[in-house]
Order: structure tokens, then sequence, then C-alpha cells
């Protein structure tokens, strides 16, 4: 199967239906700009720091954060893409398949690491990414942006950027692309 | 993911499919990009057991699945035949048993006779079983890699990534295959893969190492080498298996290579682009001339490098991606965890 074709299937098969837009386009560009301030504030300004996108989702946060900080420092951040798979805890409890390639810009050892992602929900998957990332060297801080936040934590983690808390039902669904955010339900087909 | 694309099994490459090795090579692909990180191991496989049970000799392939299923952070076991319990007269089916019985998750085996494997497969209650060559049927991950490098060297020339060629690139793609296809269980098998991803494939050797009959593959034969170089793609060369009595079927080594050899003279007749791939051993001045296997475009290096990963692909598919029915609902909501 496509590369393409996979990444724009649910792992699991089924549709994801929306009931409601949460965040639109411009809420998303608006609350990113938020957060690339806050990185930079927090940080002392971008030296050192690196934006990792969690595949697939993250990666285009990462991408636009890494132009916002751009506009707003004049610094070219580096931007790195990790995909998890090989590190998640429920492999042999459900189709587990790599998306795309990790890709990330050299040694990580004494950077600020800022995971970039989609949707934080169980933490299991920014758990799996800080294993992954310890394999690249041993970074000086590793830090957290997620464009939702929608609770429901299986694992002390929390994030340090957050787009919106939005409360959810577990069995709801989030979703995030290029035209904002809403919450649905995924449908089987 | 709808449904798993491999079974509980590798045995043939007619398993997989096209659908089936455009899978693997797309895992593959992730796996090479960790094989060049500084720790090229991730811990996908922890807890699981590997074990090699080869009745054959072997160099590439067996290393080449113990490093894979080492870098998944699996347990390796090889069983040494030569010490083994064979030796005392135990029966295939009774050391098969054994192993399973010890908690093994998955058997890599090598065997002379051709359908080893498949019986293996029948024997075992919950292990996976690998082909890693039976006799002179077949030897699917020397195919998967040998496709692997190809693509991999077409996208290098399109300078994109192997990734994003899917399986397209090798649609039409003219793949000539050259020597003992009689004995070569690599023959047999990347003639499948080929012909499943869409590739021309023609095969050219002398009529005592064709195969007794080829009535229903998807190939055709040519005789004169010299006359189907220019228009291939891709030229696999076969190793002459001296071991299976190939000596027996040519009147000599030198004729041999005087008219099925790659020697430098029919490499000139190469169009610039053809890939030259071959399994290992090489045996140099016979299927392939020394100065032949050091050109660029020969890549029998980059495929023993290319194995490691593509063996992590199939180790991965088979004992890491759990069968759908398993998915609880619970999973499914943590989906976007």
């Amino acid at each position: 199967m496509a590369e393409r074709e996979r990444s724009h299937t649910r792992p699991l098969g089924g549709v994801f239906v929306p009931h409601a837009q949460v965040l639109t386009s411009a809420d998303v560009q608006r609350a990113l700009t938020r957060m690339a301030h806050e990185v930079a504030e927090r940080n002392g300004g971008l030296d050192d720091v690196v934006l990792v996108g969690l595949q697939t989702g993250g990666v285009p946060l990462a991408e636009r954060m890494a132009e916002l900080l751009q506009s707003v420092e004049g610094t070219a951040v580096p931007v790195g893409s990790l995909d998890v798979a090989f590190y998640r805890d429920d492999i042999g409890l459900r189709p587990v398949l790599p998306e795309a390639v990790t890709d990330i810009p050299g040694d990580l050892a004494g950077k600020v690491v800022v995971l970039v992602d989609d949707v934080l929900f169980t933490g299991r998957t920014v758990r799996a990414a800080l294993n992954a990332l310890s394999d690249y060297g041993r970074a000086r801080v590793v830090q957290l942006a997620v464009m939702v936040d929608r609770g429901h934590r299986e694992l002390p983690i929390r994030p340090d950027y957050v787009g919106k808390n939005l409360p959810t039902r577990r069995d709801e669904m989030v979703d995030v692309s290029e035209d904002g955010v809403s919450i649905g339900t995924l449908e089987k087909q | 993911m709808s449904d798993r694309l491999l079974g509980p099994h590798l045995l043939s490459v007619a398993d997989l499919g096209r659908d089936g090795i455009g899978e693997v090579l797309a895992v593959a692909e992730a796996f090479a990009e960790v094989e060049r990180r500084t720790i090229p191991k991730v811990p996908t496989l922890r807890g699981r057991v590997v074990a090699t049970l080869f009745f054959e000799e072997s160099t590439r392939t067996r290393l080449s699945f113990e490093t894979a299923a080492k870098r998944l952070s699996a347990d390796v076991l090889s069983l040494a035949v030569a010490t083994s319990s064979v030796k005392k007269g135990e029966s295939l089916r009774d050391t098969v048993e054994t192993i399973e019985a010890m908690g093994i998750d998955a058997l890599i085996v090598r065997h002379s006779a051709a359908g080893a494997a498949h019986r293996v497969a029948g024997w075992v209650e919950r292990a996976h079983v690998v082909n890693a060559g039976d006799g002179w049927h077949e030897h699917p991950t020397q195919a998967l890699v040998d496709c692997f490098t190809v693509r991999q060297v077409l996208a290098e020339r399109d300078g994109v990534t192997p990734s994003s060629l899917g399986t397209s690139c090798f649609e039409g793609l003219s793949v000539l295959v050259v020597g003992d296809i009689r004995h070569s269980r690599v023959a047999r098998s990347s003639i499948l893969a080929y012909a499943a991803l869409g590739a021309r494939v023609r095969l050219c050797a002398p009529g005592s190492l064709l195969p007794p009959s080829l009535e229903g593959w998807p190939v055709e034969v040519v005789g004169d080498l010299d006359a189907a170089l220019p228009e291939a793609d891709v030229v696999a060369l076969l190793r002459l298996q001296a071991e299976r009595g190939s000596g027996q079927f040519v009147p000599s080594l030198r004729e041999y290579t005087a008219r099925f050899g790659l020697t430098a003279r029919r490499a000139a007749l190469l169009g610039k682009e053809a890939i030259v791939t071959h399994p290992g051993p090489m045996v140099r001045g016979v299927e392939i001339g020394s100065d032949v296997a050091e050109l660029p475009n020969a890549v029998v290096t980059r495929q023993v490098q290319n194995g490691v990963a593509v063996r992590m692909a199939v180790l991965f598919l088979l004992l890491g991606t759990a069968p759908v029915e398993l998915v609880t609902d619970e999973a499914a909501g943590a989906e976007r965890g």
C-alpha cells in the first residue's frame, strides 16, 4: 500500500464524522502564534531550540511554528519529524505501523527539544516519543506543545504549551487539519 | 489498517502479492532510517524470542536475520545444527516442536529440502515461520531485498524518497535473470516478486539450467545474452550452484562464462542506467567478471546492507502487528493518544 494512501486511512478503519467545529483555521493560526511566542519567551530566545513534530499530525504544525518563529525572532529553527511506532507500548495489542520516516536534524545532545503534536490524549504517544528521543542524544530540556489537550491522561505527562484545552468524552475523537479543529466520532464503515 | 497484509508466516513471495510487497518495502524504509542512527536499535520486539534454524550453511542470511532481530531488541537463539540433537537422529518435526515448546515467537528456517518451511509452519502452534531458503524452491526475503535495493537506486536517480515511488516504479521495468535458474531459490522468489510488481521478466540460461517446466511462469526465455542485455533495466545474476551439482549441467565453467557470464565485454553492452544485482556469494570470474562486480551500477554490497532493514520489516510485520480482531474498543479510543 502506498505511503500516502495509508496516512489518509484511520489506523483502525472507519470514518471520522465531525459533530462540531471547535477552532477555525484562523483560530489555529492565532493559537500557534501565541505558542511560538511562549516558546521564545520560556527559553529566553531560540538558542539550541529544535522543533520535533510527531508523525503525522504534529509535523505540519511544527513546520508552521518554525515559520512563525522565523518571522517573530528572525531565527531559523531546525525542524525534525519523529515516528514513534517502534516505541509504542501497545505493540501486539493493536496494529501499529510506521506512518512515515523519522528525520531528526543532527545530534540532540544539549538541545532544547520542543515536541509538537496535534492532540494530547492518553499521553502514550508522548511517552513513546520520549523513549525515542533518548536514542538521539541527551537533550538538555524536552518540552511539549500540543494544539489540543483533550484530557484522559493515563500517564504522568503534561504539556508546556497548549493551543486549546478541550474537555471531551473518551469515545469522541478530535481532528486537527488545515481547516481547523473539529470534534466528532469514528464511525465504523 | 483494515487487515494485515502478511499472514502468520512468510513462506513464499506468492503469499504477499503486490500490496504485501509494497507494505514490506514501506516499513523497511522506516527501518533503514533506524539503521542510520548512532544507536541503531529500537525496543519494538522486546521480550520476543527469534530462533534461527539453519540446516544449510549460510553467512549473510543468518547474520542478517540475527542482526535484524537484535536491532528490534528481540532475543536471538541460533541452533547450530551440526552440534545439536539433529546429529543424534532427531527428526525435523521433533526439533521444531522442542524449540516451540521453549516459547519461541519466530523460527527462521533454512533447509535443503523444498517445502521444509511449509511443513514447519504446519507443525507450529503459535510461532511465526520465515522461510530463509528451502532447497531449490524459494528465498522470499532475498527477493524483497532485491526489490528494495532496485527501488532505492531508482529513487536516488530521480532525487526523490523511495517511499514516494510506491511500487509503481516496477511497472514495465525490464528485468533479466541470468544464470542457474534451475537450482536457484532466489530466482524463483525474485521472478514472482518482480512479476507481481508489474515488471517484465526475462530469463537467460543454458537449457540445462532452466527449470524442467516453465508453464505458467510469468516470464519469457531469451537465448542470446548479448542481444538481451542492452534493453535490460535490471540484470539479476545468479550463482552457479556447485553444491547442488550445477557443474554437471554445463560442459565446463569456461564455456559457461563465455556464453552466460557478465564479463567486462558484456557489461559494456549494458545501458548506462542498468542495475546489476547478485544475491551473493559471488563466484568472481564465473558468473560475474571481477571488475564488473566493482562497477558503480553493481549493487551487491548495498543488497547486503539493505538485508537487515528488510528483514527487520518482515519480523516486525509478522511479530509486531496484531490481527485486527484483537483490537478492543478501548484501544480504538486510545488511538489518538
